[in-house]
């Protein structure tokens, strides 16, 4: 396959550095009154894994089939490598994908499902008439190619023991698996995958993530993956795109998705458990009221403002009665309401009654004891953690902290 | 279907294709129609009119209803339809049930009848069982018209299908509610099960208002014809002559099912073609 | 275990076998009269047609005497009877093949596009409600050499019109043109059922694999998913079209010279004409074969494959 890239490397009129890049610009679409995407600009670099992360009905299927060529946008252009596609249907494109459903046919036998696509690409129809292939050895040889790259591919993905065998009687991890070859034989500049893994069960699911993720290196092809589940836009994406609404809210790192969201919608939508979110108040001092607690955070507005400072439950500490160390800085008076002792983490539920609302910390399971049902406590909100988001929902960065980077 | 729409120019073929269809499919009931309202004049006549110049609707319906008992015919379908009908629930339903939902001895035997009863056509049994009537003396009686069709293991079959799929829980609720198993049969499965009840009862009334094989065989004497017998009938009383009148009879008989068809057209399809689709 | 336990498990088997009794017997109440209908008008009668065909039993006779095959004996030798099955073959073997592929191609017409699909359906769905006799009646008038619909409209555009169901040599294929109009409705839906359970995202996957275009889609999806729906189709308009009968019995009994005699007409006139019962049995007999080998053929190989899994 990497013999493959290379080969695709010099067709023609192809640049090396543009190869495969895609590029969206200004889509727009509306089903009927609905508007479903609104203004969406993207720029995937070559060979990159891009996940669109949102939630059902956000667009991200829309978006990809888009891409593909199944639907047409109403405004906006897409470009493929150095090609403008707009106008070119999906065969044409260079693109594969991978349906939510694996969309298999089911006359055809998992060898047939893998060569449909060359075959219609290699052979005219005459050429593909029963019976054709006695009269010509020039099609005897391309149908020897065709199943040389069958077997490739099915190799690749470890399934050669189901070449004969027909959809119906494959598992859905190895449908899903077929699917996969079916679009990786056409050699595509472009994999497109719509929610793959849905329909698998969890502990399926993961081990696919590794497959898929595995895949890509060892293709170095440009993957655009659609899911609602973060898990999956973490582990196995480069760039994360987080679509709500019908909009791009961020386009960058998974890292950075998480530790950098630049919407509260983004960052409710990515970390389990939630993130927590506070109300809280500019006081014109450098700092955000949060019902009595001063947290320092020095942002450009002025007081009285609404805002949102969110932290995640990982961040949180708490400063007990039972001589716990905590941050120095006071935290909110809570009072523990529930527990959820996971193996791996201890989430405490404090109820924050000030603010009318509870606080998920996390803490080592080693420490249950120490936190009783109904007991009160502090919870701390280490600023250098803290994210704050206006009233509309955008980031809002502290000029501290940011002048301390600057420094 | 597809992710595509027709161009312009298939989509006006295909326009022109199925219109020239339609219209060989519905020129039997325009000419039917258009022939009811025409005078006898203008009828036989060497030239092809769809409207009358006048209007002889009034006589022809008028003659359709005087000439021979139209309206006894009618009524005679209405009466065999409804009966059969509502006989085929009360003697079924229960039987389906406790195909799918209870355990007793022979159930599996009985169940393999009703498979074989599926391949049987109605014609191949009608031989014996008019001997049966005949000896019983009840040929030419509505008794004869309705009884055989009492039994349908159309059915039963359906309708044991749909209750499979009905949750065991519901009856168990119903039981530990002392409700007794008749109580079950009509009061908790008959409700559930109306979507399978009203299929069903569209494919019996079509079948049997338009069944014209049976009344044949058993009826004698005028005042049992069902509705395609009277038009039959009719035919032959105004052979050669009338067709205003003839055509309007016609249109009379199957005006019901083609209006019932017209205000609920998905119900309809559905119920006479279960026999396709949902075995 | 002590004794107390030992004395409530039996009761425990006790009270299921009552319970277990008192089911068995509200099933027998339930399931009782269709039984006994099951056995008065459809085993019986089975049973009996084959009995009878062995019989020279005439309606209304005091006695009858069993004559083994010299009623098929006489039925094959019969030139009415040879006759009857050769225009019941051919009419099936018209009928059929024009009715699916018609209705197929409605079908996927109709289908292809939204436009005033419930419109033509309806249309071409009401010939299958509408009661045949009137229809028939209807077709009769239509048909008529000097003032019927069909044959002013041939003479208005050059051609001459036939006798339609007064000529020997056209008037089983008259039949067959009415049983092909009456039928292509029912098997256009079954189609249409067919061809709306196909996934859509097959034919996606196929317009990414290069098999978009109208052809190539109906060759790489439409076809092999509808291929045991089509088998099923034809099956079922056979079965349908061995049973014509209601037009023939009302507009030509049969003739001229039994040039439209069918199957069950000779039965039905055998049967209830003649009173030949046990020689109309034996003509039942036939077309029972032919029935059930089509239907036993359905159920055996179609039930089972009409699904891909």
């Amino acid at each position: 396959m990497a013999v493959a890239r290379a080969a695709r490397a010099h067709r023609p009129g192809c640049d090396a550095e543009t190869m495969a890049q895609v590029e969206l610009t200004g889509i727009a679409k509306s089903f009927g009154e609905v508007r479903v995407l609104r203004d969406v600009s993207l720029e995937i670099r070559d060979g990159e894994f891009v996940t669109i992360l949102g939630p059902s009905g956000c667009g991200k299927s829309t978006l990809l089939r888009i891409i593909a060529g199944l639907e047409r946008q109403d405004a906006g252009r897409i470009r493929i490598g150095a090609r403008t596609v707009d106008t070119l249907r999906p065969n044409e494109r260079d693109i594969a994908m991978v349906f939510q459903s694996y969309a298999l046919y089911p006359h055809l036998t998992v060898a047939g499902n893998l060569a449909l696509p060359l075959r219609m690409r290699l052979l005219s129809w005459q050429q593909r008439l029963p019976g054709a292939r006695w009269f010509s050895p020039h099609i005897r040889a391309v149908e020897r190619d065709i199943n040389r790259r069958v077997s490739e591919a099915a190799a690749l993905l470890q399934m050669e023991t189901l070449l004969p065998r027909k959809p119906a009687q494959l598992s859905g991890g190895q449908k899903q698996r077929v699917a996969v070859g079916r679009a990786m034989v056409r050699e595509p500049r472009v994999f497109l995958m719509d929610e793959p893994l849905s329909n698998l069960d969890a502990e399926l699911r993961v081990h696919m993530r590794a497959e898929i993720a595995q895949l890509h290196r060892r293709l170095g092809v440009t993957f655009i993956y659609v899911t609602h589940d973060q898990a999956e836009a973490m582990t196995m994406s480069d760039r994360v795109v987080v679509m709500m609404d019908g909009q791009p809210l961020q386009f960058s790192s998974p890292g950075a998705i998480y530790s950098d969201p630049v919407d509260l919608r983004v960052a409710r939508f990515v970390g389990s458990p939630r993130i927590n979110t506070l109300p809280g108040v500019t006081t014109g001092r450098r700092s955000i009221d949060l019902a009595g607690l001063e947290l320092p955070f020095d942002v450009a507005l002025a007081a009285g403002e609404r805002v949102t400072v969110a932290i995640r439950p990982a961040a949180t500490g708490v400063a007990g009665q039972h001589g716990l160390p905590g941050s120095g800085v006071p935290g909110l008076s809570g009072r523990l309401v529930h527990r959820e002792n996971l193996g791996s983490d201890l989430f405490l539920h404090a109820r924050i009654d000030a603010l009318d609302t509870t606080v998920i910390v996390r803490q080592d399971p080693s420490a249950i004891d120490a936190f009783p049902l109904g007991m009160q406590l502090q919870v701390d909100i280490p600023v250098d953690q803290a994210l704050a988001f206006n009233s509309a929902g955008a980031r809002i960065r502290s000029r501290v902290v940011a002048r301390a980077a600057a420094s | 279907m597809t992710t595509r729409e027709l161009g312009p120019i298939a989509g006006a073929l295909r326009h022109i294709i199925l219109m020239v269809g339609a219209a060989v499919m519905i020129a039997p009931f325009v000419w039917m129609v258009a022939t009811s309202l025409k005078p006898q004049g203008e009828i036989l006549v060497a030239e092809l009119r769809f409207l009358p110049e006048r209007w002889a609707a009034l006589h022809n319906y008028t003659m359709a209803f005087t000439r021979v008992p139209m309206l006894r015919f009618l009524l005679n379908g209405v009466l065999v339809t409804a009966a059969i009908f509502a006989l085929q629930i009360l003697v079924n339903l229960p039987c389906a049930y406790a195909l799918a939902k209870l355990r007793f001895r022979g159930r599996n035997a009985l169940f393999a009848v009703v498979l074989l009863g599926l391949l049987i056509p109605l014609h191949a049994t009608a031989i014996p069982i008019y001997i049966l009537l005949h000896m019983l003396d009840l040929v030419n009686s509505y008794t004869a018209l309705v009884l055989p069709f009492t039994i349908s293991v159309f059915g039963i079959f359906l309708m044991r299908q749909f209750f499979m799929s009905v949750p065991n829980d519901l009856i168990d609720a119903a039981r530990i509610d002392g409700v007794s198993e008749i109580g079950i049969v009509w009061r908790i499965m008959l409700p559930t099960a109306i979507p399978a009840v009203t299929a069903f009862g569209i494919f019996s009334v079509v079948a049997h208002w338009n069944d014209y094989f049976w009344p044949l065989i058993v009826v004698r004497t005028k005042d049992l014809y069902t509705p395609p017998l009277g038009v039959a009938f009719f035919r032959l009383n105004d052979a050669g002559t009338e067709y205003g009148p003839l055509m309007a009879a016609a249109t009379i008989v199957i005006l019901p099912l083609v209006t019932a068809f017209l205000l609920a057209q998905r119900r309809f399809i559905e119920g006479v073609t279960f026999t396709g689709l949902k075995r | 275990m002590t004794v107390g336990n030992l004395a409530s498990a039996a009761d425990t088997v006790e009270a299921d076998r009552q319970r277990d009794w008192r089911e068995a017997l509200a099933a027998m109440a339930l399931v009782g009269p269709a039984t006994a209908l099951i056995v008065v008008f459809l085993i019986g009668p089975l049973v009996c047609i084959a009995l009878l065909s062995l019989t020279d039993y005439q309606l209304g006779a005091k006695a009858l005497r069993f004559v083994g095959l010299a009623n098929y004996a006489e039925m094959f030798g019969d030139r009415v009877f040879r006759r009857s099955l050769e225009n019941t073959l051919t009419y099936v073997g018209v009928v059929v093949p024009l009715s699916v592929f018609l209705g197929l191609g409605a079908a996927l017409l109709i289908e292809a596009s939204a436009s005033l699909r419930g419109f033509y359906r309806t249309i071409f769905f009401l010939p299958v409600m509408a009661t045949l006799i009137a229809m028939a009646v209807v077709w009769e008038f239509v048909l008529h050499p000097q003032f019927g619909m069909l044959n002013l409209a041939l003479n208005a555009i050059g051609m001459t019109g036939q006798d339609w169901l007064h000529d020997r040599k056209i008037v089983l294929f008259t039949f067959c043109g009415i049983g092909v109009w009456q039928s292509l409705g029912f098997n256009m839906v079954l189609f249409m059922a067919g061809l709306t359970s196909i996934p859509r995202d097959l034919y996606e996957a196929a317009e990414v694999d290069g098999a978009g275009q109208a052809w190539n889609r109906f060759w790489t999806v439409t076809w092999p998913l509808l291929g045991p729906v089509t088998l099923f189709v034809v099956v079922i308009s056979a079965i349908r079209s061995f049973q014509v009968f209601d037009a023939i019995q009302v507009l030509t009994k049969g003739g001229p010279n039994r040039a439209s005699e069918v199957l069950l007409y000779t039965m039905y006139s055998e049967g209830f004409e003649y009173f030949r019962s046990g020689y109309a049995a034996a003509v039942t007999m036939v077309f029972l074969a032919f029935v059930l080998a089509l239907a036993l053929f359905k159920t055996w190989f179609l039930d089972r494959r009409v699904h891909y899994g």
